[in-house]
């Protein structure tokens, strides 16, 4: 297996452990990276759920994986297209093009475009932030509004991107409710005194420990949760937001004005996802990669030699993205095998 | 005065900008576990009178949460206090509690109330 | 406040640029008479194009069809009669000058397009009613669009800009579009449903200020057969109300709208929350002018503003001519065309209508 190459397109946390563990076996690893830095989308986090990880220390644990003699990384490289030919997998960028016997697609997600729903706002009013805002905002350790002022209420409002038929995306990210429940949690700890408000259509806290961490949030936090879907969001004279929703318990309609609206922005199949199983035949719903099967075959795509692991998928949690990489290098070491 | 034949309807919104959370702030306090209730119903399921009656002890918590706090009283008497609703509660909130301080309350904003 | 991003200008949509064929609307000759011969004017002398005004044309049934009286396949049927006259007068671009109009057209179009079965049975009926053959639009565009589209040059041509006199700040107006102009098909909408930039697009490029208010998309409060029905009209107002709660603290100078039920409702209504509670949105119990946009163009082109019809309105404009620098003489205002006095309305209780 020692004179095998393996190319892995995506220096996320699927790619890197797949590479990490082929390496370890004697394989020969090229990692493309289209960014300057290795870790993929967990850059977007800066505490993790459901423990409050560190998320940088977790991606220095994730990224220090590559720091090994059978793996080649290659940042700032994008991989614009991909093909077997003459019983090869070649990988192209720019002008460049690298050879080998299998491929592991590991090109993750993107984050939705909030601006994409103009109702809510995101782009045009200053406090309208998306989750991810939030989480950069965070690391600075102080959530304010843009004038600089410490928010009173904050609204963070579920589905933005996702379960929604407007923008063509009918599946739920999985991610994005308990991240809601952690950034609550995280904004009351630093303002107390404020006043949180959750929207939802319906709270989906189907990993370990979440539903516990959002009984807490109701309990030691006091973040409000109000089943409905916000409708618009406007600006105010003083640049607060105006939100009206259902209060569906009440079957009222509802408006509040707060300083600041968290839009949870979902999962979205990656550029670079969708162009290289568009032109591999191997795209599923939403421009996903699909695999073989979801019982037992789910490392491997249509195409012999070429695996998936990953986000580029299908929304995952962080521990399920890394289990899948390792899966994933289980495959092809029996695939390089036979 | 003119006769138009109509008035300016009552908006129907419920307002969180004017709205009151003190009331519902004091009964956290005597029953925390009411911040943990999910509005699930299983404790009006399983309620007494709610099965032969119009009263409805989860629409109750949400007015008193809300604010709206217009013929609650009236409602909650409708309660035996049996504690059934307490037995079916997926979160463990002290329903039995909440319906009691509740009433407490109600009765404080009543008389409060008179002698404005 | 912040400046908005106008990224929502992206959503253009095509809109013809000569040869039109022009449909009146219902109401608007009655409530605000001036408006629609101040668009034929602009249009023919301003920007020399070519406007029929064919006095065959009737209803397009859109207050009937919205208030559930008239059946979709009458209305079809009256707006391909509509169409018929267009077709005989060998043109291809039809615009209605009602908002309700636009938006029955452009849904009349959308149905045939997706159910051509429907566009052949209103052809029979059209031909066993009246023996009327017709074609289809190429462009449906409301007169608003156009104004719009020629915003530039029309500026060429003002004489006044928005902008106090007084103080030489952006005047602060408040643009309201007709929920039929872009709430059925985004598509059809200057800037698209949420962030029309039809009007605000007018006002922006004339030197006013446009206010981003809570309540900006929020309904007028006309809703055809909610209004109609007088134990309703509390309803009615009520949506009114809501706006110009929302509205009052950024203190507009003027309303602009693009749609008859809009401008009268929220001109009219003000009258009626005045009356009844004692209230109006401005500091001077005046109230608050709602302008139509092809008043607001002729305006500030220079034209007389009682030839306009300003004095139809209910809530009063000078104090919006004053901040404006038009000069106009009150001795004309109730001075008919043929030099008659027509007499003044009654005054409300509340409400002012002059300077006291």
């Amino acid at each position: 297996m020692n004179n095998k190459h393996v190319i892995i397109i995506g220096g996320g946390p699927a790619g890197i452990e797949a590479a990490y563990y082929l390496a370890n076996n004697g394989i020969r690893i090229t990692v493309f990276e289209k960014d300057e830095y290795p870790g993929g989308n967990v850059k977007n986090w800066a505490k993790l759920f459901p423990d409050f990880g560190d998320a940088s220390v977790v991606r220095k644990q994730i990224t220090e994986k590559l720091k090994h003699d059978n793996i080649k990384f290659l940042n700032n490289t994008k991989i614009e297209n991909l093909a077997w030919e003459n019983n090869n997998w070649i990988a192209t960028s720019g002008s460049e093009k690298y050879i080998a016997d299998v491929t592991l697609l590991a090109t993750g997600f993107e984050v939705f475009d909030a601006k994409r729903k103009e109702e809510l706002g995101y782009g045009i009013y200053d406090n309208v932030i998306t989750s991810v805002d939030f989480e950069d905002m965070y690391k600075t350790g102080k959530i304010l509004t843009k004038e600089g002022k410490i928010p009173e209420r904050i609204a963070f409002l579920n589905c933005v991107g996702s379960r929604d038929e407007k923008v063509g995306n009918h599946y739920c990210s999985r991610v994005c409710c308990i991240t809601a429940v952690k950034q609550a949690i995280e904004f009351k700890e630093l303002v107390p005194d404020a006043h949180a408000y959750c929207f939802y259509m319906d709270m989906r806290m189907a990993g370990q420990f979440y539903e516990e961490l959002y009984r807490k949030s109701q309990e030691k936090y006091g973040v409000n949760y109000i089943r409905g879907r916000i409708s618009e969001a406007a600006v105010t004279i003083d640049n607060r937001i105006q939100i009206k929703a259902e209060d569906t318990l009440s079957a009222l309609p509802m408006k509040m004005t707060v300083d600041i609206l968290v839009l949870m922005v979902g999962i979205e199949s990656s550029e670079s996802t969708t162009k290289i199983c568009t032109d591999n035949n191997i795209v599923g719903p939403y421009g996903f990669a699909k695999s073989k099967s979801l019982f037992g075959m789910d490392n491997f795509s249509e195409k012999p030699g070429l695996f998936l692991a990953g986000t580029c998928k299908r929304p995952l949690t962080l521990p399920e993205t890394i289990a899948d990489g390792r899966s994933a290098a289980v495959e092809i070491m029996n695939y390089l095998k036979s | 005065m003119k006769n138009w034949g109509f008035n300016i309807s009552k908006p129907r919104v419920i307002d969180w900008d004017t709205r009151d959370t003190s009331e519902y702030a004091k009964i956290i306090e005597k029953v925390p576990s009411a911040q943990r209730c999910l509005m699930c119903g299983a404790c009006a399921a399983t309620c007494s009178a709610s099965n032969h009656i119009d009263f409805n002890f989860r629409n109750c918590h949400l007015k008193y949460r809300r604010g709206q706090f217009e013929g609650l009283a009236d409602e909650l008497d409708k309660c035996m206090l049996c504690g059934k609703c307490k037995l079916v509660c997926p979160r463990g909130v002290n329903t039995r509690a909440i319906i009691y301080n509740m009433r407490i309350f109600l009765n404080d904003l009543n008389y409060k109330n008179i002698e404005q | 406040m912040t400046e908005k991003k106008h990224f929502w200008n992206e959503y253009q949509k095509e809109i013809a640029d000569d040869n039109y064929f022009y449909e009146r609307s219902c109401i608007r000759q009655s409530f605000f008479p001036g408006s629609e011969t101040a668009f034929l004017n602009i249009l023919r002398d301003e920007l020399g194009l070519t406007i029929i005004d064919d006095p065959n044309q009737h209803t397009c049934t859109g207050i009937g069809y919205h208030s559930d009286v008239v059946p979709f396949e009458t209305t079809m049927t009256v707006c391909a009669r509509l169409f018929s006259l267009m077709t005989d007068a060998e043109l291809k671009n039809y615009v209605p000058s009602c908002v309700t109009s636009f938006g029955v057209f452009t849904e009349v179009v959308e149905t045939w397009e997706h159910f051509p079965e429907e566009l052949e049975k209103t052809r029979k009926f059209l031909r066993e009613a009246t023996g009327r053959e017709f074609k289809i639009p190429e462009n449906i565009a409301h007169p608003s669009d156009i104004i719009y589209k020629y915003r530039k040059e029309l500026k060429q041509k003002m004489k006044y800009q928005l902008v106090n006199c007084h103080t030489g700040k952006p005047l602060n107006a408040v643009e309201h579009i007709g929920c039929h102009y872009g709430k059925i098909f985004s598509k059809h909408a200057v800037g698209g449903a949420e962030f029309p930039q039809v009007l605000a697009g007018m006002i922006e490029e004339w030197g006013g200020k446009v206010i981003d208010y809570p309540e900006r998309r929020h309904c007028c409060g006309f809703g055809f057969r909610q209004y109609l029905v007088m134990s309703n009209r509390g309803y009615s107002v009520a949506n009114t109300k809501k706006k110009f709660e929302s509205m009052e603290p950024y203190k507009p100078d003027f309303v602009l709208t693009n749609c008859p039920g809009c401008t009268m409702f929220m001109d009219r209504w003000q009258y009626t929350i005045a009356e009844m509670e004692g209230k109006t949105y401005d500091d001077n119990q005046m109230g608050i002018p709602v302008l139509t946009y092809e008043e607001l163009t002729g305006l500030l082109l220079g034209y007389n503003p009682w030839d306009l019809g300003l004095q139809v309105h209910q809530v009063q404009v000078e104090p919006l001519l004053d901040k404006l620098g038009i000069k106009y003489d009150l001795k004309d205002k109730f001075t008919g065309k043929s030099g008659t006095y027509l007499g003044e309305p009654e005054k409300p209780e509340y409400l002012k209508v002059s300077y006291e």
